[in-house]
């Protein structure tokens, strides 16, 4: 890249290129971005999360093939083949990472936070999984199994966190708004 | 349920805390890689492969990290390399932009 030109000098030049080309147009540009600031988020997979904790229906089919169960939301964002739920019990407790780049499950959680893509995160999280969770504020008991799921282009994961008793209660869009994005990547519980 | 309605964790990207992108230019990047993916440009493997490239390569040489540059640079070499863009007409065309007078660089 050249020293004079900033990255965005050059992504308007790149997609003035393309656009010249035929390849797409500005406005379909916009589209993707306004439904990736305002469509896609950690809301639709808070929605999916808040329904498996009360319909073991559901949840049995989110746990044994996720893509397929969760098709009739037709959430947006696609270039995810395959979404794979792993649940957290009192015995295991999972947590997602992408150690090569920052594969996400784009669908139900939006695009990555910024310490998501970090190398730090990614290269420590399987290296010392408990350590890098208590730096979140999370604390896992000693007798209880740490699984870390690394991400790809092919599969990416999310995590089923478990149910506090004081949602037992709660109507399914409370449930749902109580769900973190953290919490689903696995770095955080439901509070 | 309206997703505007939702408040707290689940409230929508734009209102939940942290933005989707940083900067405008970010957004039309990303954007450019799923419409060309959408167009059949390339397979989104293929994107993935080369941006793991970008990212092991700068991590390796102890440059400060920015993800989106990364993501630029994996969609320029993936791009020149399937033929889509000629590197040198990007630069030049870079470098017209960047010799613009001020107020015609928005």
């Amino acid at each position: 890249m050249s020293e004079l030109t900033t990255p965005a000098l050059r992504a308007e030049a790149l997609e003035d290129l393309l656009v010249e080309q035929g390849l797409f147009a500005p406005e379909q540009l916009d589209a993707i971005i306004e439904m990736f600031n305002e469509r896609v988020g950690p809301m639709n997979g808070a929605r999916v999360v808040a329904r498996a904790w009360t319909e073991p229906t559901f949840k049995a089919r989110l746990l044994e093939d996720a893509t397929t169960a969760i098709a009739e939301y037709a959430f947006e964002g696609g270039q995810v083949d395959k979404l794979v739920v792993v649940e957290n019990t009192d015995e295991v407790h999972n947590v997602v990472v992408c150690t090569l780049c920052s594969c996400y499950p784009w669908a139900v959680l939006g695009l990555p936070p910024k310490w998501y893509k970090d190398p730090a995160y990614r290269s420590r999280i399987v290296r010392e999984p408990r350590r890098v969770l208590e730096e979140f504020g999370l604390e896992i008991a000693q007798n209880k199994t740490i699984r870390v799921w690394d991400s790809s282009a092919e599969v990416r994961y999310m995590v089923l966190p478990q149910m506090p008793e004081r949602l037992a209660t709660a109507d399914e869009t409370a449930r749902a708004a109580a769900v973190s994005r953290d919490a689903m990547i696995g770095v955080a519980l439901v509070q | 349920m309206n997703v505007r309605e939702l408040n707290g964790a689940a409230a929508p990207p734009m209102t939940n805390g942290e933005l989707a992108f940083e900067a405008p230019w970010q957004g039309r990047v990303f954007a450019m890689a799923n419409a060309l993916c959408d167009a059949g440009a390339f397979q989104w493997s293929e994107f993935q492969a080369a941006l793991i490239d970008e990212i092991s390569a700068h991590e390796s040489d102890g440059t400060p990290y920015a993800y989106y540059e990364r993501f630029q640079a994996a969609l320029e070499a993936l791009l020149s390399r399937k033929g889509l863009i000629d590197r040198s007409a990007l630069n030049a065309r870079s470098e017209a932009y960047h010799q613009r007078p001020h107020g015609h660089d928005h």
